[in-house]
């Protein structure tokens, strides 16, 4: 292409998208948006997937965003279109995940009539978008869009609206490749405050049972490296959110896996117990810290590194705030402990009081006969793939049994929706997600309650050829209100079973793709290899143990050491009222 | 205690949108709020009083931040700043209250802009504060309307 070719907007789309490395794009045609498909049959360098249903091809450019790092992408036409994007992008933005959503707007002159499927869609999206672009003038489409992808995957990523009247996709411009971005009010701190890093340096020296409280940041920045060599250089133990499972490596005694309401008992233990608590790219959410006040009591200090200036305090004041990228930030770090004299086997005896807790207190479910434990799945799921597939989840119960049973350990393994909790994310997710990583065998952990959410989406996975293998926890209920109801209601199950249900293996087949059904635990194996073997989409219907609790629990708003649940913790809360 | 925020963002449509909707979710309220073009007209100055008791002025600056449409904010301290505010009063001025009226506007250095048979309205210029005392004086006269522009407020100096 020539520096200063003619086109019309539509084709400038195509082009702008493909100059930013899209390769994949995940839609859904409609009136306002025919021009821009139009434009879409003849690129050359973009693929593009029609889903079912323009809420999967927003959770799907997530999936596809959060498995390879780069930007993704979705289209959508005007009016009801848009407005099914909505709920995928308030999931982005919770998780902080790049996603540039484009949307077909009514022709420029009409915008503000009522027209035929008009919706403010730039105004419906406002509070859950890092920015939004309604884009009048087709000459505006190179810069907005080179913005977009900027504003997306820069300092705390997040989701970009564009709004494109379908007048401004007709006309022609001059296509000029822009230079860079125009934002004077954007610049994100990347590198950290030196003297503040120096100072977090000699906390972690002085310190005798810090703690590493890692969060999303550290997958999202690359940091994972950085990470393990600090903990292993000062042999310090680390605890993931759920949005930083991946970033470090579960097998790893340092490891305490997930912290919070459904955290582990030695991940809970430490934290309340730590004289440091060292966080890192985490925001403190209520899921984690449970009552504020009594989080971290024994915190001398409270290290906090985020690249969002406006997470430090917000939650939780620190003794010792540090703006920028983690991975920059923690290599300052390391550069730092590396010049100073560091005491060795200064944290021994916190790591040995850390074996003990994890010694009492080992994860514990009931294996009865003939019942198949949802939990064993899990981890069946981790043995038949060797620990290295890609796992997405849904949101309930068998998410919280996927966090706990499986050990992460490479960033970007781990695909859930966490800020918003989004119920129909599993499946359109994996397939982002494989189509992203196509060397990965890509398990979608779901249950049966949100897979039903957006299951259309096996239509697209066979479509395209996308061999994710689908395992439905199925316990038919709403499994974790159910446990809500069951622990804090009386058990009054209101419309938390769900009395009718499909045949979730026939329906595969209805689609074109694999069906198997599982309801023993020695077919657990079997069933799985069967599934990722085929080279095909795949469903496993595995029935489970119907009111399977997920432990341990921290009630909502308690002190995050009120577990309840499981045998060990029953016997410490025992303990704990004698 | 009230703060003031001097805001710079891009003249763009949708800015104040962005602003006031910021506002609304994260639950601050603003006592006032105006706007108008800067010295540079692509840039337009946005001037915000907010009540810091009620909510951490720190976390409110730093969402603000977030927004891709803000360039810089300053809060502007009382001592190191002027602020001024317009305020339109009509105030029923009927038989001997007129002349009240009248007086109390000139000691506010406060001008008449109009007259009727019944009412007349005020227009005064000044900080919060002196406002307040101007309509304190006139209530009991009788005031039948209020605008006023919010305060708008610059630093002192060249700084």
């Amino acid at each position: 292409m020539t520096p200063l070719t003619k086109m019309k907007g539509s084709q400038a789309i195509v082009a702008s998208l493909e100059a930013e490395g899209c390769d994949t794009l995940f839609g859904f045609p409609g009136g306002v948006v025919i021009p821009l498909y139009d434009a879409l049959f003849d690129a050359k360098h973009l693929r593009h997937i029609l889903v079912r249903h323009e809420q999967g091809a927003v959770h799907a450019a997530d999936g596809y965003a959060r498995a390879t790092g780069k930007v993704g992408v979705c289209l959508a036409t005007s009016g009801p279109g848009a407005t099914n994007l909505v709920t995928g992008i308030a999931n982005a933005y919770l998780d902080s995940t790049p996603v540039v959503a484009i949307t077909g707007q009514v022709r420029a002159d009409l915008i503000g009539t009522d027209a035929f499927q008009e919706a403010d869609v730039t105004g419906i999206t406002l509070p859950i978008v890092k920015h939004s672009y309604l884009v009048k003038s087709p000459a505006e489409i190179p810069q907005v869009i080179h913005e977009a992808f900027h504003i997306a995957s820069t300092g705390r990523p997040g989701p970009v609206v564009i709004d494109i009247p379908v007048s401004a996709q007709l006309s022609e411009l001059t296509y000029k490749r822009p230079e860079g971005p125009q934002l004077p009010g954007y610049r994100p701190t990347v590198r950290g405050h030196v003297k503040q890093i120096r100072a977090a340096a000699r906390a972690l020296l002085e310190a005798e049972r810090p703690v590493l409280y890692v969060g999303g940041g550290i997958v999202t920045s690359g940091a994972s490296d950085e990470l393990a060599r600090l903990a292993q250089l000062l042999q310090v133990p680390v605890t993931t959110t759920l949005m930083g499972l991946g970033g470090f490596d579960e097998r790893g005694p340092l490891s305490l896996g997930m912290l919070g309401m459904h955290g582990t008992v030695p991940a809970n233990y430490a934290v309340h117990e730590c004289d440091l608590l060292v966080a890192v790219g985490v925001r403190f959410d209520d899921r984690v810290t449970g009552k504020l006040s009594a989080f971290a009591p024994q915190a001398k200090s409270i290290i906090h590194i985020d690249i969002d200036p406006a997470e430090i305090g917000k939650n939780v004041e620190p003794t010792i705030p540090i703006v920028g990228d983690a991975r920059h930030v923690l290599a300052g770090l390391l550069a730092e402990l590396e010049k100073m004299e560091r005491p060795s086997g200064r944290t021994a005896a916190w790591l040995r009081r850390i074996e003990d807790w994890k010694a009492e207190y080992p994860l514990h479910y009931d294996e009865r006969d003939g019942v198949l434990a949802p939990q064993f799945v899990v981890q069946e799921i981790e043995r038949v793939t060797g620990g290295e597939a890609v796992i997405v989840t849904d949101v309930g119960q068998h998410q919280m049994w996927s966090t706990l049973y499986f050990h992460y350990r490479f960033p970007r393994q781990w695909i859930s929706s966490g800020g918003l909790g989004t119920m129909g994310f599993g499946l359109p997710a994996a397939l982002g997600a494989k189509l992203g990583r196509p060397d990965k065998t890509v398990v979608d952990i779901s249950g049966d309650g949100g897979f039903q959410m957006t299951m259309q989406e096996l239509a697209t996975a066979v479509n395209y050829d996308i061999p994710v293998v689908v395992a439905i926890l199925n316990n038919g209920y709403l499994g974790m209100v159910r446990q809500w109801q069951d622990l804090f209601w009386n058990k009054r199950y209101s419309y938390t079973c769900i009395e009718v249900q499909p045949d979730f293996a026939m329906l595969a087949e209805a689609f074109g793709a694999k069906g198997l059904r599982v309801t023993e635990p020695d077919q657990v194996g079997d069933a799985l290899r069967e599934a990722i073997d085929c080279g095909r989409p795949a469903v496993i219907d595995f029935k489970v143990a119907p009111e399977e609790n997920v432990f341990p629990m921290v009630p909502a708003g308690q002190s995050i050491t009120e577990m309840i649940g499981g045998k060990a913790t029953r016997r410490a809360r025992g303990a704990k009222k004698a | 205690m009230k703060h003031t925020l001097s805001v710079l963002v891009e003249n763009k449509p949708g800015v104040l949108t962005r602003v006031a909707g910021l506002f609304a979710r994260r639950g601050f309220n603003i006592a006032s709020l105006a706007v108008g073009e800067s010295e540079d007209p692509t840039l337009s100055r946005i001037t915000i009083t907010i009540d810091g008791a009620e909510h951490p002025i720190d976390q409110v600056t730093k969402q603000l931040h977030k927004l891709i449409n803000v360039v810089k904010i300053r809060e502007l301290q009382p001592e190191n700043s002027v602020a001024a505010e317009l305020i339109l009063i009509k105030v029923a001025a009927e038989g001997d209250k007129r002349a009240e009226v009248l007086q109390i506007a000139e000691i506010f250095g406060a001008k008449v802009v109009d007259v009727e048979r019944r009412s007349i309205v005020v227009r005064a210029v000044g900080t919060n504060d002196k406002l307040e005392r101007l309509l304190e004086l006139l209530q009991p006269l009788g005031v039948l309307e209020v605008v006023r522009t919010g305060t708008i407020a610059i630093g002192r100096g060249r700084g």
